[in-house]
């Protein structure tokens, strides 16, 4: 398992009372998109929290890429090769797509310190992000102000500036909220072209997106994985079905 | 370029040249008065463009920038009076004595306000918002009761510096000269914090100021960059401090007070946080109303309010948003 992306071992984290994660194991193999699903309130981002380094879990074991990463800073999680999107589109509002971009490129090729060379016309900065923006078909809108962007654009800034940090493990939380049946078919094909680059922990509520991306699924309830497995394994349990998916199916129809 | 950002490099250019300008006038009417007056406002407006890089610049709102100023202030009138003497400020083991180079008196100052900046910014950037903004203050006031409690040094009194210090060949006691210095000064640091503002340190830094959480995801840790920013911030508000203790021929604890933070706090401010030259306009604002609106009423400080509130619930972009328009953001 050392060759593993990610693997959590005994993992707790409680608020309070609150159990919020209850004795997660989880791993992440090389190549895999690994979906995590589970009901509101199953503790999906105390869990993500975790993985990226803002929360320090009561106990267990956080390994990354082969590194003891429990006690590391979000900073130096990242500098290892986690890519992570935020749920609610986490970016840096006052410069322009293109320079957010350029300050994710920057931030992997040399981190901060640089005091003299003026930033807007580093033209390695520029031509590498620029490539990015392109992957995720943001080109004609580099110029403009991130918060002049649309929804769905910002989700794929948020993936493009994953991205330029070249990460072998993407954390992408709920990447499709809020995209549309168009724009997260779109992200659906984009992710999965991505699987040879990074392997993925993929928190999402759709499930067409799930089923169609997901190599395996893990299902958090009330802080537990209650199963992992294949999607069709996750199809058919029992257990999934009561605590989740026949609830999500059942309600599908008024749900966006 | 768009013409927004030239519009605002005419309006710096103009706020520059009307500072070299007026100095100058004033020799040639023979009004040695306001000789001085703009070289307060150039100190002033250097401890402003400190401050600014750590509040417009990192989102740092230290309500403590007095204390690196009082500092700087203190080294130049510790140094002149050790100076003066010919006595030693440390006997043993090393022999520290006086100066009156004002090259040596300003790497001192700079030194001094780095290693205090360095120890107050790392205690207190592990807080943020108001508690930030409180225990900036509580340090900055911990180095005032400290110089009150120096007799040595003058205590509440302060210290007068009888000889201001010069440059090899420059006679910094003439007032046109010394105020040339410290034009060539803020000029000098503004240049500088214009290239450090457009580098990847100051991309990394205004992200630290929109989205820490972000900058950090994106694999740079926001504490060290905050850090070396409120450093480099006391730097040169320190610098500023020498520079205003020679120009008085005096330092005293005032120098170190809450009151004169909230007024380096109004220079940002009035001038427009975050802008290049908006330190510049807003202490030229603030002395301008200090002079001449004080010279007509001790309540001036009535129409600073007034004008501040106007800046505050109207322009936010201050004088330099005012007269330029909004800042580019890209």
């Amino acid at each position: 398992m050392t060759d593993a992306l990610l693997d959590l071992k005994g993992l707790h984290k409680a608020f309070g009372a609150l159990k919020a994660t209850d004795g997660v194991d989880l791993t992440v193999r090389p190549g895999e998109i690994h979906a995590l699903i589970g009901p509101n309130g199953a503790g999906k981002s105390t869990l993500i929290s975790q993985i990226a380094g803002g929360l320090t879990p009561d106990a267990g074991e956080v390994t990354l890429l082969g590194e003891a990463v429990t006690g590391w800073s979000v900073a130096r999680r990242a500098r290892l090769g986690l890519g992570r999107t935020f749920q609610v589109s986490s970016l840096a509002w006052e410069f322009s797509v293109l320079r957010n971009v350029m300050l994710a490129v920057q931030a992997r090729a040399s981190g901060a310190f640089g005091f003299w060379r003026p930033v807007r016309r580093d033209e390695s900065l520029r031509a590498e992000a620029l490539g990015v923006l392109d992957r995720v078909r943001l080109t004609l809108r580099a110029d403009d102000p991130v918060s002049a962007l649309s929804h769905g654009e910002r989700r794929l800034l948020e993936v493009a500036m994953a991205l330029a940090l070249r990460p072998r493990l993407l954390l992408l939380d709920e990447p499709m909220a809020g995209l549309g049946p168009e724009g997260t078919k779109e992200l659906t094909a984009f992710l999965a072209s991505l699987k040879t680059e990074a392997g993925m922990l993929l928190v999402e509520h759709d499930m067409d997106a799930v089923f169609a991306l997901a190599d395996r699924i893990s299902v958090l309830v009330y802080g537990r994985i209650i199963a992992t497995g294949t999607v069709a394994e996750i199809r058919a349990s029992a257990a999934v079905r009561e605590a989740y998916l026949g609830d999500h199916l059942h309600r599908k129809a008024g749900v966006p | 370029m768009g013409p927004e950002l030239s519009r605002e490099n005419l309006v710096n250019a103009v706020l520059a040249l009307a500072l070299l300008a007026a100095p100058l006038i004033a020799v040639a009417l023979d009004e040695p008065f306001y000789v001085t007056l703009a070289s307060r406002v150039a100190i002033l407006a250097l401890a402003g463009v400190g401050l600014n890089l750590a509040l417009g610049t990192g989102g740092m709102v230290s309500f403590g920038h007095a204390a690196f100023f009082g500092l700087g202030g203190y080294v130049a009138g510790v140094a002149a009076l050790h100076g003066f003497e010919g006595s030693h400020f440390i006997a043993w083991p090393l022999e520290i004595g006086g100066s009156e180079h004002m090259l040596v008196i300003w790497a001192v100052a700079l030194v001094v306000t780095a290693v205090v900046a360095l120890g107050i910014g790392a205690v207190s950037l592990r807080t943020s918002g108001v508690y930030f903004i409180m225990i900036t203050l509580a340090f900055a006031q911990m180095i005032y009761y400290f110089a009150i409690s120096l007799p040595t040094y003058g205590g509440e009194d302060g210290l007068s510096i009888y000889l201001r210090s010069g440059l090899p060949g420059i006679e910094a006691e003439d007032p046109l000269t010394f105020f040339l210095v410290c034009y060539a000064l803020l000029l000098g640091v503004i240049y500088l914090l214009h290239r450090l503002v457009d580098s990847r340190f100051g991309a990394a830094l205004q992200c630290a100021r929109m989205n820490p959480e972000r900058l950090a995801t994106l694999g740079i840790a926001p504490f060290p960059v905050k850090l070396t920013a409120f450093t480099l911030s006391a730097m040169i508000t320190g610098l500023a401090g020498a520079l205003f203790a020679e120009l008085n021929g005096f330092v005293s604890p005032a120098m170190l007070s809450w009151q004169l933070s909230g007024e380096i706090i109004i220079f940002v401010i009035l001038g427009g946080v975050g802008r290049l030259f908006g330190p510049l306009a807003g202490a030229a604002l603030f002395i301008l109303l200090e002079s001449f609106i004080g010279g007509l009423t001790d309540r001036w400080q009535l129409v600073l309010g007034l004008v501040l509130l106007s800046v505050v619930l109207f322009a936010r972009g201050g004088v330099i948003g005012l007269l330029a328009g909004k800042a580019r953001h890209d």
